[in-house]
This record gives structure tokens, sequence and C-alpha cells, in this order.
């Protein structure tokens, strides 16, 4: 029976790591793309936020003062169960999420949208969004929290199966280049792309692409792991950097994630995930001890099945 | 501090205008002294809405920040400072004009910066220039140039993230000077190397059945 204080111990826990901590995948990406980086302004804004990653550490103080807005993504084990169910879960999270935001300090960013109303804990309406999936053959409760910044850097667009992939290159060309200029996007990002499903489908495996799949993934179809790497490529030839100065690193890694669609159309979706791409993942295992890591393995066979079972 | 190669230069907080004069697009500033922090929520109340400002800012710095940073109150009233990230500066662009005549700023401080010809327009006549925060995410390098938060005003009536705080500052930075005196800009000179090779990554590629309402705007135009 995993305990309502054991869930938000860890999410507090995850919730300052996120924020301090760059992953490892994604510094290690940077580190590989500053390798082949020739502008010198985009070596220099690489080489600043390294410099910024390692000043988050020792000083414990958050990598970006935008908070973004913090989430959560559970994995149930279909045979875990809690203590008080799914409402001391949430509450848990919830919970969690505004202690930290004291403790670390985190800026609160959430408000209301009209009347822009500040709780000053980053917990309101609907926040932080809680988002489920399932294992089987587990007794364990993943939960991954997900700082995902950026007013900027996403789009949606209904294209139509005659578009082909010609019309996918052409949106993320468009998404790259209008968002990348003055490094609104806070590029290199991990680029998500979500491909088919409903239009709301669309936009949340886009953006799980983006935020839950680490760097130097590949997807296991192998025809869609070609064409991740073809958009990779392509990003990165366009020319601009970091803060949208001459070079090469626009796209640390890209991840294309598919749902099966309407036969009539092609909606897509395209998220970045930005310089400060963070994401922590803690496992409660069914005696209450916890692991962490920051592979959120959302992605797993099951979750990607077709099949009708 | 960050070896670059490029031209590093500390600036005090209030900037005199010598040391103004001197700096170049491209140049790598740390400032030492005073600045405040102001954006939207600050221009509209004064600026829009005729509130007198809550100090006299000219008396404290002449730098202006476009940020709120991550920050908590303790019980005894004093903050504590986590992290400092800057807001994209070029929706706040239709107030600077009014700004500097108000409050004799001379330096921006920002992300991402504003058009060029803001700065034509705007910049220039004032004698003002604009520096970018770099990445943008250096929130715990910028966090660690905060010495102290000597006030912070208007904290009620416009929330952690809108208020103005008054920060003391050291080796903070680094920026990168987007527009100087002369209302050059980085970003529009990397944007013109960019644009000669966008075309050509479009070659070939098909327009898409369904076009885009309003889809008009120029691969070489700005969205901003
Ligand atoms: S997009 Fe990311 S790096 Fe940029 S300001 Fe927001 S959280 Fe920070």
């Amino acid at each position: 029976m995993i305990t309502e204080t054991v869930i938000q111990e860890a999410a507090g826990e995850i919730t300052r790591r996120a924020a301090i901590r760059i992953p490892e995948d994604y510094r290690s990406g940077i580190r590989d793309i500053r390798s082949s980086e020739q502008g010198q302004l985009s070596c220099f804004v690489l080489d600043t936020m390294m410099d910024n990653w390692d000043a988050a550490v020792a000083d414990q103080r958050p990598m970006c003062a935008d908070t973004g807005l913090p989430r959560y993504y559970v994995k149930f084990g279909n045979e875990a169960s809690i203590q008080g169910g799914f409402v001391a879960l949430e509450r848990a999270l919830r919970r969690a999420t505004a202690d930290a935001t004291a403790k670390i300090p985190l800026r609160p960013n959430r408000v209301h949208p009209l009347t822009r109303e500040d709780h000053n804990n980053n917990v309101g309406a609907r926040a932080p969004e809680i988002e489920y999936s399932v294992e089987p053959d587990a007794d364990w409760l993943d939960i991954t929290t997900v700082h995902k910044g950026g007013l900027f850097g996403t789009d949606y667009r209904m294209l139509f199966p005659g578009d082909g992939w010609d019309g996918i290159k052409k949106m993320f060309l468009d998404t790259m280049i209008q968002f990348g200029r003055r490094g609104l996007a806070c590029q290199p990002a991990i680029v998500g792309v979500g491909i088919g499903g409903s239009k709301d489908t669309c936009m949340v495996l886009g953006k799980q692409a983006a935020c839950l799949r680490v760097v130097g993934d590949r997807h296991p179809d192998s025809e869609i792991a070609e064409l991740e790497d073809e958009l990779k490529e392509l990003g990165n030839q366009i020319g601009m950097g970091p803060m949208g100065f001459v070079g090469s690193s626009m796209v640390v890694d890209c991840h294309i994630e598919v749902a099966h669609t309407h036969t009539g159309g092609m909606p897509v979706s395209i998220h970045s995930f930005c310089l400060s791409s963070r994401r922590a993942v803690v496992r409660i295992f069914a005696d209450g001890s916890s692991e962490y890591r920051t592979d959120p393995n959302w992605f797993t066979p099951y979750h990607r099945r077709e099949e009708v079972e | 501090m960050t070896n670059t190669g490029f031209n590093t230069v500390e600036l005090g907080g209030p900037a005199e205008s010598a040391e103004l004069e001197k700096l170049n697009i491209g140049d790598v500033i740390y400032i030492n002294g005073m600045i405040y922090t102001g954006r939207e929520g600050v221009y509209r109340k004064i600026l829009d809405e005729d509130n007198s400002p809550p100090v006299d800012l000219s008396t404290i710095s002449n730098i202006n920040f476009h940020c709120s940073p991550a920050a908590s109150i303790e019980s005894d009233g004093s903050f504590t400072v986590g992290a400092v990230t800057a807001t994209a500066s070029f929706r706040f662009s239709k107030w600077m004009e009014r700004w500097f005549s108000l409050t004799n700023c001379k330096v921006v401080v920002g992300k991402g910066g504003m058009p060029q010809s803001d700065y034509q327009q705007y910049f220039v006549p004032n004698g003002a220039v604009y520096l970018t925060t770099v990445g943008y995410g250096t929130g715990a390098l910028l966090g660690r140039g905060i010495k102290k938060v000597q006030q912070v005003y208007w904290l009620k009536e416009l929330g952690i993230a809108q208020a103005i705080w008054v920060m003391e500052v050291e080796k903070f930075g680094p920026f990168l000077v987007e527009s100087d005196l002369r209302g050059n800009s980085l970003f529009e000179q990397s944007k013109r190397e960019i644009d000669q090779n966008i075309e050509g990554l479009y070659a070939g590629l098909k327009q898409p059945a369904l076009r885009r309402y309003g889809e008009t705007t120029h691969r070489t135009d700005e969205v901003i």
C-alpha cells in the first residue's frame, strides 16, 4: 500500500530535482551539438547555458526563473494500490507543488487566465495538470514531473493525407524558423511532433513526445525513427542556433509519436522543450521505497499498442 | 565568468553615458550597482492608468530589467531570491518612449530585444541601449549576481512576478549588447545572414492543400 505521505514527499523531491538539475541526456546532447557548432555567438550561448546548469546545482537554485507550468504524469502499475486512492494521490501532488514553490523557491507562474489572479503557489484550477497511463504486471507507481516553459515554439495544423511528408517538413521548418528567431523558443530544444489522433490527442502526444522521451531515444518503428533523424537534421540545417544567432544548434533531438487518425486528415502538432528541459521521475514501490531517475519511460510497448487485445 | 573572446565590459548601475557610448553590439556585459524590475504590470499601472510611481525611479537607477524573480517572502519580511530570468521584451515596446521620458531610463535589459525600428524610433533619441539576457534560461547565474533585494514596491497590488524589485547586483550577467546607442541590432544582423538560406530550405516542398486563414506573411518577416 503506497501512502499519501510517501507520494507527497517524493513529488516534492522530483519537483526540486527537475527545477535545479538538468537531465544528463539533455546535457550530453548539448555537449554533442556544441562540438560541431561553428557560430561564435551560438557557442557563447551554449557555454553560458552549461555554466548556468553548474551554478544551479552548486547553489541549489532553479536553473531558470521561469518556472514554466509544473505538471505531473502518473503511470500506474495495474496492481498498485494507494491508501486513500486517486483522491489522496491528487491531493499529495497539489500540496507538493505548493510546498516546493515556497521552499525552493519557484516563481509562482500560475495565474487565472482572465483576472490574472495569482495564488502564489503554482496551484489553481486544473493546475498542476495530472495525466495518467497504466502498465500491466506491475505494482509500482511512476510519477514524472515536467516544468515546461515556453510561450513560443508550439504549433498545431490540420494537414491532409495528400500533403504527405512534404507538408510535415514544411510545417516543421515554419515553426522552427518563426519561433527560432531571437531564440523565442529558447532553443536548442527537444522537439516533439504529434501526428494523427483527434486534434486534442495530437496536441497531447506531441507534447509528451517532447517532454517524456530522452535525447537519443528512437521510435521502435524504424520508419518513424528515420523520420525523427530527418527532421532533426533539417532543423539543424536552417543555419540558426540558440537565440536565433547564426549557427547549427537548433534541435537537440526530435521525437515523433503517432496515433490512428481520421481517414481524411493528418493533424500535426509541434512542441519545443527548451534549454531548461526540466523533468524528473520517481518510482514508488509497493513497500513505500522510492527510486529517482530522469527517463520517464512513458512510451512503453503497452502504451503504444495497436491491437484489439 | 565565461571567457568569450568577445569584448567584456562591466557597467555601473546607474550607467554613465560615457560608458554607454563605448558599447557595441555583441559586447558581453556584467552590471554592478542598482537595478529595478518593471514589466507590463508596472507600465500599465503608471503609463496607462496614470498612477504616480511609488518612488522616483530615476534616483535609484537608470537600468530597467524586464524580469520577475523566483523569490519567496520569509516570515521576517526579508526576501529569498532563487533564480532570475528575463521575459520577452517585444511586448513592451509600445510603452518605452513614455517610460524613457518619465524615468530617465537608459538601459533596458530583457529577453530577445525589439524590432530594430523601435530602437531607432524610441531608444536612439533617448540615448538608451538594449541588453539581452543569454540563452535564455540563465536564471541561476543571474540569481548569483543579486546581492540584496533593497525594496519591493507594489508587491500586494501586482504580485511577486509583476512588482517593482529594487536590487543591488554584483557581476550580474552575462548580457549581450543587442542594440547600441546608434540603434544597431545584433539580432537583425544574424537575421540578415540567416535569411539568405531560408528560401532554399523550402525548395521543392509543396504547399499544403488547405491554406491557413490570413497566411500572408513573408518568410523573412518576423512574427513579433
Ligand atoms: S522557455 Fe525555458 S529556458 Fe526559456 S525562459 Fe522559459 S523555461 Fe526558461
